[in-house]
């Protein structure tokens, strides 16, 4: 019926307005991005477009981020726009951010003329060709016959199966040439077939295995808040009284106030969901990949666990560890499907009992809680400003962090009580998303306070797009936990680098600010606010919440030296783990198995 | 490691060998033998891949290969219920005193001569890579001048055809 409904006669326009036509068809609200001299046809007709807002941003890759945070905090397809050449590469970090992340964003290039193609013409780059290892699929078109097929797919693509980056590279005289537009157009996508019903053989088996277990353990992957199943999760957990861990892209899916919420496994992961999936004998994995920042040296990884690996994507499967049970589908209706079979076997009096796992790692969620020491000096720290901006914002609010110590600060201490309310750059790990992503959420989600927390590093490498927030009205609020360094890069050289701070000191608190956050803030138009003392803080998180007219920079000035606990290092067993520094968490005699810890010169502590 | 063979439709379209070439790069596998021609549709075209992988990441590079778009189908030929062939050109010295020799060598094995000049023969030979490693042993001791080999192309013995099915399901 939509589709009828949307249905358009034939026309002659030109391949820009069979672009802009396109996206209308689309139902895009917002277009990210900057014109130059490959993209300008389409400019053009984006002017009238009364259904398509353009916001002009400062940079494409805060156009390819705002995408990525206007996709991941609504769930529809973000898009962003660029010129060829520097335009379309400045675009590779977000695309390849968002293939990582499974972000449904869509990215269209203009391309020099197709008769310039291949000449080294001015602003030429085959986009194409660099971006096809980061893209879920990406286009070359030529002919403006084609823009509106192409686009339908691409939307297509971007949106269903395992969610992904695309790319649509038009050339110049595309855009410029005559051609007829018409909706709906046949889409010609012979080898995409994506599957999403769940095998009942593979569930059937699945549930015997947890009707057998006597240690399980949800392992809840990002690919749960983007099948939009944290409704049947929340049931199937009630059902069967599973404990569960949400990995960092998936923290909200369950909320955190749930009791069988044992936190985020991982490096910088709880106790007892590290230990949880460390000593269980049934890890059910739900659009989980297995990631080295979960397992930890992958070979010493859960040893005794039997594996459900519940995926969208056939390919993450036995990717890093092998499954006994593999199950290809979307989590929304493998989790109502297990449920379904799960709960006929309790009924027939063949359902598992975990009630002494339970305990145990109740025991452990209560013993070793994500916690911090405040600093003896009075000096404000990072987790203390984190977990009071989560009390006074609330759990309604929308959190996009930046990558490095702030990130998991933020992961660990704002309490998730529903999904899409995280945002942050998981797999790739680019500092510079918060900013851009917090702006993209916030036009997606206009009534909800965005807080960006971000750190003094990233902050400096997208702060531009605050011109972009004022002009356009986007009321972002961005906490930047400063403390003056390169924070989690520090972090490693303390540990494993005999504390030789090698180009990580920022200046931006320590001796000088350079900048002066507030200062920029004020230069920007926004509100600019600094909090030294923990005395201070939550009267300026309410400062900053009255403001709702403008963006408001708060510059949190934090201890220096706080650093990230509990903490696994990079490459050693998961058994391993750390609550503090050289300190292994004290087991009860049974299960003293925390072994020595290792040095380790794993170069990726950014 | 164990060599493996991969039959892979894809759509005709451009830029679809720079994908499926990039994804083994990037995945980390190498391709031993790589041959690309369209099918008797010609909108899809088929590539033969040999690998030289183990099982697990052979699963791995069908799986990703699957995930292209432009991947209409992906199938593993068993050399024992497949035919596989492979053409080799070779130069090789031959002058009036050897050119006998050389001639009863390309008998033998089937081969076929192409282009005569005074001081050499170039050979036209198609077969397993094995036989062709054979032929290319014998000629040794006469003086390969050049050598040139197509990537192997397999197909599977009997009736069923691998493209129909693509087809249909597409």
């Amino acid at each position: 019926m939509a589709e009828q409904a949307r249905a358009k006669a034939p026309v002659e326009v030109t391949g820009a307005q069979s672009l802009v036509l396109s996206l209308e068809a689309m139902e895009v609200d917002t277009v990210f991005g900057i014109p130059g001299g490959a993209i300008l046809p389409a400019y053009d007709p984006l002017l009238d477009s009364v259904k398509v807002r353009h916001i002009l941003v400062r940079h494409e890759q805060g156009a390819g981020h705002a995408a990525e945070g206007y996709a991941a905090a609504t769930g529809r397809v973000g898009v962003c726009m660029a010129t060829s050449g520097p335009g379309a590469t400045n675009l590779v970090t977000p695309l390849a951010d968002a293939y990582m992340d499974s972000v449904p964003i869509v990215a269209i290039t203009g391309q020099v003329s197709s008769t310039a193609i291949g000449t080294d013409a001015f602003q030429e780059a085959d986009i194409r060709g660099i971006t096809m290892p980061v893209t879920k699929h990406n286009y070359l078109v030529t002919d403006p016959a084609e823009i509106p097929r192409v686009i339908a797919e691409a939307f297509h693509v971007a949106s269903t199966g395992r969610p992904g980056p695309v790319l649509v590279d038009i050339s110049k005289d595309a855009l410029q040439a005559r051609t007829t537009f018409s909706w709906p157009p046949k889409i010609a996508l012979p080898g995409y077939h994506p599957v999403t019903r769940p095998h009942g053989k593979q569930i059937r088996e699945a549930a015997r295995l947890v009707a057998a277990a006597e240690r399980p353990v949800l392992y809840v992957g990002g690919g749960v808040i983007r099948a939009r199943a944290s409704e049947e999760l929340r049931r199937f957990v009630e059902l069967t009284q599973i404990p569960v861990v949400t990995t960092l892209m998936a923290r909200g899916a369950l909320p955190d106030s749930h009791p069988l919420h044992l936190g985020m496994p991982g490096m910088h992961g709880s106790v007892a969901a590290v230990t949880g999936l460390q000593k269980s004998d049934l890890i059910i994995a739900l659009g989980a990949r297995f990631d080295d920042r979960v397992t930890g040296q992958l070979s010493t990884f859960a040893p005794e666990a039997k594996v459900i690996h519940a995926d969208i994507d056939p390919a993450e499967i036995g990717k890093n560890r092998v499954a006994e049970v593999p199950i290809v589908g979307d989590a929304r209706a493998v989790i109502a499907d297990l449920a379904e079979a799960v709960e006929a076997d309790m009924e027939a009096g063949q359902g598992g009992d975990y009630t002494a796992w339970r305990e145990r790692v109740a025991g452990w969620k209560e013993t070793f809680p994500v916690g911090y020491t405040a600093p003896e000096n009075g000096a404000l720290a990072p987790q203390y400003v984190i977990e009071r901006l989560s009390a006074l914002s609330g759990p309604e609010s929308v959190y996009v962090a930046g990558v490095g110590q702030h990130q998991m600060w933020a992961a660990q201490f704002v309490q998730y009580e529903r999904p899409n309310a995280w945002l942050n750059s998981g797999g790739l790990g680019t500092m510079g998303y918060s900013v851009p992503a917090a702006m993209g959420a916030q036009v997606g989600e206009p009534d909800r306070t965005v807080w960006a927390i971000d750190g003094d590093g990233c902050f400096q490498m997208t702060n531009q797009e605050l011109a972009t927030c004022v002009i356009n009205n986007i009321p972002i609020k961005v906490a930047i936990i400063n403390n003056s360094s390169l924070g989690m890069v520090r972090q490693w050289q303390t540990l494993f680098y005999n504390e030789r701070y090698s180009n990580t000191d920022l200046h931006t608190s320590v001796g000088s600010r350079v900048p002066d956050f507030v200062k920029l803030a004020d230069a920007y138009g926004c509100v600019g606010l600094r909090c030294e003392r923990p005395e201070d803080v939550d009267e300026t998180i309410r400062q900053a919440m009255a403001v709702t007219d403008r963006p408001v920079v708060v510059d949190f000035v934090v201890e220096r030296d706080a650093m990230v606990w509990p903490m696994v290092p990079a490459g050693v067993s998961n058994d391993a783990i750390q609550v503090a520094r050289d300190t292994a968490p004290q087991w009860d005699r049974e299960e003293s198995e925390a072994i020595e810890q290792h040095t380790d010169a794993d170069h990726d502590g950014r | 490691m164990s060599k493996h063979t991969l039959s892979v439709l894809v759509e005709n379209k451009p830029g679809v060998l720079a994908r499926i070439a990039a994804l083994f790069s990037r995945r980390g596998f190498n391709i031993d033998s790589l041959a690309v021609g369209e099918t008797e549709h010609p909108e899809v075209s088929r590539m033969t891949v040999v690998v030289d992988v183990e099982d697990l990441p052979l699963e791995q590079v069908t799986k990703q290969l699957n995930k292209l778009v432009e991947v209409l189908k992906v199938v593993e030929l068993e050399p024992g219920s497949a035919v596989q062939r492979q053409v080799m050109l070779i130069k090789v010295r031959a002058d009036a005193a050897t050119r006998s020799q050389v001639l009863e060598m390309v008998q033998m094995f089937r081969a076929k001569v192409v282009d005569v000049a005074t001081e050499s023969l170039t050979i036209e030979a198609t077969g397993t890579t094995e036989k062709l490693h054979a032929l290319l042993e014998v000629l040794e001791p006469f003086g390969v001048r050049e050598l040139v080999q197509s990537g192997m192309v397999a197909i599977g013995r009997g009736p069923r055809s691998i493209t129909d099915r693509a087809l249909r399901s597409a």
